[in-house]
């Protein structure tokens, strides 16, 4: 927009209300950083362990959209504000990809 | 001293355009390298209805004929239609919104440059050693079979100019969402505004599957992958899917703009509010949504099984629904109205009955037993046609006439504009109707010739005088433009009289940053409501008047084009040419080099100072 440029000072309180943030930020991140290893370990030793597949398989794919639900909402920030146009966009996207992904499976592979 | 420079001359004016970053100018290098497309992609159209104008002809051979439709198709759709829309989008879409430009200017550049050079890459191919022939939906079995690299320049140069398009796209959405002026909410929108939202969604979705099918027939063809060869365990059907998961919302994307276009010109003309705005927003984003879900009505005679054909049968004809409520919402804006019969009006009056024609003949192929018998036969040829150039075609001629004072500060004639819309518009039903009879009658598309005496001679025959009407329309179209351009008559804001959205109300020629001052939005139609309450100006402002940031112009997406463009060859004589590799890299380094200069050499833009902006001459 077309406003003169404003030259804005952080008073003392508000600096350190945003660093206090910023602080809250990085633990939330680093803390979904180790249960993301975490549950990438499960995975690998699930596989290693040499369990029957029927039980790996579902283990996996579960801890899969766990991961994902982690990755959108710790590290692209989607539990902040203002992001509700682009959770719309991206649930529609995966609305319409899992739709593509059933017709695939149902009347190429399967049928 | 005036911070904005003006230039003058021929070769400042070239490069001005080949740098430009501004809206304005990027909707006028769309309009016109898509008119061009346009005129090819219409010779070749002529070329056809020649050759089929006779029974066993040979003005063209077969392989030739191939050749013909497939660039008709792919040139009409991928490098006309949508350029000229995102043309008018780029033009309108920022001034009815009140934003100074779209959210990312230089990539709104870079998508510009993307669709030209692709166009270029792909149309080469008449001059290096021929053209795709698989049609342009390009199926695979055939098209693995094609000898020679049309195939090739089709894949290459179509993930070019869709790399083009995804931008432009997003760079939409992102307008939209973020750069309304204050006042301006979702359901104050115009309907053009609103048609692009929901195009650039589709946009969004659909182009992802086809860049991804578009891959894989690279892979397949230049770089040794078996993607689609049964024979290697792959599957020729995951192409047709994927290619029309792209290609049923691709209409959408194109006939989305269209509506939105006829919606302003029914009220314009009307002299009244848009007959249900709300319920247009509605059907709008109806049509999005069930546009994905369709896809496979164009594979019935695959053999999905009758379970999956119910399904997109049932799917297909509740498309049927939302797309009735826009055409009673026009209907019921017209009655009532004080109408004036300008050309845009005339396309929008001419264009309901011939897309409706075009709607009921496309529920008549969703029934899936039915469509076993009109498969690949004319029928289709002109259903198609009915809503491409009934729908979209018409809006195009439509939105031409209507915008061109906005965009050129002129008008073009009104006399010699309905000469072209009567020319247009009888050979359009006087060549595709009779096609319908033709499809009926057993006539198959994409036969380069036909023998004598089945029932087909006549048909023909007339179907091609048609065409030539349609040619006759679009010549005196061009004349009209020159004789325009030529006398040079300004015209000043609001040329129809009764603009009802925001770009009517700014002064004309728009001033590069479009508005001096944000508008302050006070409902739908913004200029019609203050035009009523006696304002002068036509807008009520937001903000004082303060310095406006503006964005450099920039060489960086000619030269990432350029880049693209280099690869592509390297691509395309993989495995045949030494030197194939040392291209391909070279065009990718040109790319990448130009995408760090970009990322790593700080631009700010500059400032008009709010001084130059107060004084007579508006900052110019």
């Amino acid at each position: 927009m077309s406003h003169d440029a404003q030259v804005f000072v952080k008073s003392q309180t508000e600096f350190e209300y945003s660093k206090r943030k910023r602080k809250e930020a990085m633990r939330s991140q680093i803390t979904s950083f180790a249960i993301m290893i975490f549950l990438t370990l499960i995975a690998f030793s699930a596989v290693a362990a040499g369990f029957s597949k029927y039980y790996i398989a579902p283990i996996i794919l579960l801890l899969a959209a766990v991961q994902v639900v982690l990755q959108l909402y710790y590290f692209m920030h989607m539990n902040e504000k203002n992001h509700g146009i682009a959770a719309f966009f991206l649930y529609t996207g995966a609305l319409f990809a899992f739709t593509f992904i059933l017709t695939f499976l149902t009347i190429i592979w399967w049928g | 001293m005036s911070s904005i420079a003006k230039k003058k001359g021929f070769g400042a004016s070239v490069w001005d355009y080949l740098t430009t970053v501004d809206h304005k100018k990027i909707a006028i290098l769309y309009l016109a390298a898509g008119g061009l497309f346009f005129v090819i992609g219409g010779i070749e159209a002529m070329l056809i209805r020649i050759q089929l104008a006779k029974p066993d002809n040979d003005f063209v051979s077969a392989g030739l004929f191939n050749e013909i439709i497939t660039m008709h198709g792919t040139t009409m759709i991928f490098l006309a239609a949508m350029p000229i829309l995102f043309g008018f989008m780029n033009a309108v879409m920022p001034l009815q919104i009140g934003a100074r430009d779209v959210a990312f200017p230089f990539l709104n550049a870079l998508g510009f440059w993307l669709f030209l050079f692709g166009g270029i890459f792909l149309n080469l191919s008449w001059f290096m050693g021929g053209a795709p022939d698989a049609g342009w939906t390009s199926y695979a079995s055939l098209s693995l079979a094609s000898p020679g690299h049309g195939i090739d320049f089709y894949a290459l140069g179509l993930q070019i100019s869709g790399a083009g398009t995804y931008i432009g796209g997003i760079n939409f959405l992102v307008t939209i969402i973020n750069m309304r002026a204050p006042g301006m909410t979702y359901m104050r929108m115009p309907l053009m505004t609103w048609t692009t939202f929901v195009a650039s969604a589709l946009i969004l979705f659909a182009f992802p599957p086809l860049t991804i099918g578009l891959f894989f027939l690279i892979l397949d063809r230049m770089f040794g992958a078996n993607f689609f060869d049964h024979t290697m365990g792959g599957n020729t059907i995951i192409w047709e899917h994927l290619f029309w998961i792209f290609g049923h919302p691709e209409v959408y994307i194109l006939i989305l703009p269209a509506f939105g276009i006829f919606s302003e010109i029914f009220a314009l003309f009307s002299r009244k509010r848009l007959f249900g705005y709300s319920s247009m927003v509605f059907a709008t984003v109806l049509i999005g949504f069930l546009g994905f879900m369709v896809w496979a009505h164009h594979m019935f005679t695959v053999g999905l099984g009758p379970t999956a054909n119910a399904i997109f049968a049932v799917a297909t004809m509740a498309i049927a629904v939302p797309t009735g409520m826009k055409i009673f919402n026009w209907l019921l804006t017209i009655w009532g109205g004080s109408i004036k019969v300008t050309v845009p009006m005339l396309y929008a009056l001419g264009f309901i009955p011939s897309f409706v024609a075009g709607g009921v003949t496309g529920v008549m192929q969703a029934a899936a037993p039915l469509d076993y018998q009109l498969h690949d036969s004319y029928f289709i040829v002109a259903h198609f046609h009915y809503v491409i150039v009934g729908g979209v075609v018409l809006a195009i001629l439509a939105a031409l006439h209507l915008y061109w004072p906005l965009m050129f500060n002129q008008m073009l004639s009104e006399k010699l504009g309905k000469w072209t819309f009567w020319f247009f518009f009888i050979g359009f039903h006087m060549t595709f109707f009779i096609q319908h009879f033709l499809g009926l009658m057993g006539m198959p598309r994409r036969v380069f010739t036909f023998r004598a005496d089945q029932g087909w001679d006549l048909f023909n025959l007339i179907s091609s005088i048609g065409a030539v009407f349609m040619a006759i329309g679009v010549i005196i179209l061009v004349i009209n433009i020159i004789i325009t351009v030529a006398k040079n008559v300004p015209v000043g804001n609001d040329p129809w009289e009764d603009g009802r959205t925001l770009e009517w109300a700014i002064p004309q020629p728009v001033p590069f940053y479009n508005f001096k001052q944000t508008p302050l939005v006070r409902g739908l139609d913004t200029f019609w409501i203050e035009k009523q309450e006696g304002n002068k100006e036509g807008m009520t402002y937001a903000e004082p008047i303060s310095d406006i940031h503006m964005p450099n112009n920039s060489f960086i997406p000619f030269v990432m084009t350029v880049g693209l463009f280099v690869a592509a060859f390297g691509a395309l004589y993989n495995g045949e040419k030494t030197w194939a590799v040392p291209v391909l890299v070279l065009g990718l380094a040109i790319t990448l080099l130009s995408m760090a200069v970009r990322s790593l050499k700080d631009d700010h833009g500059y400032h008009i100072h709010k001084e130059d902006l107060m004084n007579e001459k508006g900052g110019k």
